[in-house]
């Protein structure tokens, strides 16, 4: 029953999605919405029982192992068995207004999304290398089929490109998982960081090039340069509420293995400054690549495609960001995953506001968002606010992420990195800006006002609220962060 | 008994196969192909590295019993998907799928 509790809310998660595949069988089988609900349910259960675990973590240990020590349940964990519950929350809201489209097959697409949130969970909360595997797949394979939901042929091509690309990398990076558990002897993660410890100079050449392999996996789940390609492709053609939950679920999903991988597994001194440098080159590509391809983009998915590539950049500088000496982590840790919860607010309030729009207009192309004040003033303030967060400027969420990520990367003595992002940040403050320009100083085409629905309206509020929030008063958010960061203090 | 290292390099030599496979081949069918060719490599090393290095507990062999099955859940979706595409697009060459682009 310990076991079971530790993993509680990604159970709960399971079975929502269980009950709604169930629940869709019985009549009346026209309603849908009822589905929706049960996966809201499940979310709100499921982040009670994970304030129930961080209550009573608090008072015994900080460290829970469950499972023989395959799953571990510590301040890090938790941090992301609340995040990703409330990411898809938020993706169930939102995509309300998208049932129509999907026709019969809601209840397939609330299963998967639920499915996904319980195998981002494991992730978290993986302390084995099988376990890890598992929970990647879990969440890989639902979001190829979600990714080619939509019977047409761009949404199609989207989950084929999606899926050779994915299937690739995780073959790349179970030969480095295969290579770890030759040199350590184990698949367990601390087996694996004790044995990085004692190891000789070849075989630190060995770990390195498994570090490499994880990388590739990792990396292809955080949409970096060189594993970005499939990014703009899928943001592009999948339905537009599962583009949202790629956007922030999949690479936050990303990030928190990367962490825990590379911060708590390989994170020894003698090849941590090596990875550091991989990573800080893969971000410095990252942010340029994204931010020079979307400039020329005229589709506002496929421009979130590109921003997210750069974005994952950003987050990647602060991975990099490791101190040279004393709590290598704290400080870099801390920033990231600060950073994921402020672009979680900021993306997903984006792309509810495009959501919003785009069922209305019928329409993804940036041309057609000129005049937008005219016809949607409240929708056309949360898109302009939510792309100033992304760009970076004040009182919003981004701009402390981007201050805490590139103040670690200067007290890691990366002044180039940090040089390089800030050019990047004025780059990228041109086609944001630019979409916030043609909003608000062009005259529409059409001037038919443009309505959000409720559940859209209520999503939008919360997540600009957040943004606004976050910006105002960044303290008890970074405390928060600061204190899923201590599982790297060292 | 056969030393390690030449397993190792059969599981290396597959790996590259199925990589060059993966790069060169066109026909969506036969990349998936060369994936599995590399998921096979990976589960040579896994078991290699249980039986030469530590036969006890085997955990390389639940690890690779674990990447048979997964590895079979990924080709039937890949190919119900590569159906798709075909009904769509009467094609299932991956140079052809060429919709979304810049």
């Amino acid at each position: 029953m310990e076991n079971l509790d530790r993993i509680g809310p990604v159970l709960v998660m399971f079975l929502a999605a269980g009950l709604v595949l169930v629940l869709d069988l019985l009549p009346p089988r026209s309603n849908k919405r009822v589905l929706a609900e049960v996966g809201l349910v499940g979310v709100v259960l499921s982040a009670l029982w994970t304030a129930a675990l961080l209550i009573r973590e608090t008072g015994g240990s900080p460290t829970d192992l469950a499972f023989a020590g395959t799953v571990i349940v510590d301040n890090f964990t938790l941090f992301f068995y609340f995040l990703f519950p409330a990411i898809t929350g938020f993706v169930i809201l939102g995509s309300l207004d998208y049932l129509d489209q999907m026709a019969d097959r809601a209840a397939e697409y609330f299963a998967l999304l639920l499915a996904i949130t319980g195998g981002a969970m494991l992730l978290a909360a993986s302390n084995d290398l099988i376990l890890i595997f598992i929970a990647l797949e879990l969440q890989s394979v639902s979001q190829y089929v979600l990714a080619g939901f939509l019977r047409d042929s761009r949404s199609s091509e989207a989950g084929l490109k999606y899926l050779l690309l994915g299937a690739t990398s995780v073959a790349v990076m179970l030969y480095g998982m295969a290579l770890l558990y030759g040199l350590s002897g184990s698949t367990a993660l601390p087996d694996i960081a004790a044995a990085l410890r004692t190891a000789s100079d070849g075989q630190k050449a060995a770990y390195l090039a498994a570090a490499g392999a994880l990388a590739v996996g990792f990396g292809f789940k955080m949409a970096i340069v060189p594993f970005q390609m499939w990014a703009p492709d899928v943001y592009q053609g999948a339905p537009t509420p599962v583009t949202a939950y790629l956007s922030v679920g999949s690479k936050a999903a990303g990030f928190a293995i990367t962490l825990r991988m590379f911060y708590g597994t390989l994170g020894a001194d003698s090849i941590a400054g090596d990875w550091a440098n991989m990573f800080a080159l893969m971000a410095a590509l990252s942010m340029t690549a994204g931010n020079v391809l979307a400039l020329q983009q005229s589709n506002i998915k496929r421009l979130f495609g590109y921003s997210s590539i750069a974005q994952a950049g950003n987050f990647l500088v602060g991975v990099a960001a490791i101190a040279s000496a004393g709590g290598r982590f704290t400080v870099s840790s801390s920033a990231v995953l600060f950073f994921i919860l402020a672009y979680t607010f900021t993306n997903l309030g984006a792309f509810f506001a495009i959501l919003a729009i785009s069922n209305r207009i019928r329409s993804d192309r940036i041309a057609d968002y000129a005049g937008m004040w005219k016809r949607a003033p409240l929708l056309a303030l949360v898109l302009a606010f939510c792309l100033v967060s992304l760009t970076g400027l004040p009182p919003t969420a981004g701009f402390w992420a981007k201050l805490y990520v590139f103040n670690a990367a200067l007290r890691a003595d990366m002044v180039w990195l940090v040089v390089i992002g800030v050019i990047n940040t004025l780059v990228s403050a041109y086609y944001y800006l630019g979409i916030v320009r043609s909003m608000f100083f062009t005259d529409p085409r059409v001037e038919s006002p443009v309505q959000p629905t409720v559940s859209l309206s209520l999503s939008m509020a919360v997540a600009t609220l957040g943004v606004l929030a976050i910006g105002l008063l960044p303290g008890p958010l970074l405390n928060v962060a600061e204190r899923a960061a201590t599982v790297f203090a060292r | 008994m056969i030393p390690m290292e030449h397993v190792l390099i059969l599981g290396a030599a597959l790996f590259a196969i199925g990589m060059y496979g993966v790069l060169a081949r066109r026909n969506a069918v036969l990349i998936l192909l060369s994936v599995e060719l590399m998921l096979n490599a990976v589960n040579l090393n896994l078991i290699a590295f249980n039986v030469y290095l530590r036969p006890n507990p085997a955990t390389g062999m639940v690890f690779s019993v674990f990447v048979i099955v997964i590895a079979a859940a990924e080709a039937g979706l890949a190919l119900a998907i590569i159906l798709r595409l075909f009904r769509n697009r009467r094609t299932a060459n991956v140079d052809e799928a060429d919709l979304l682009k810049w």
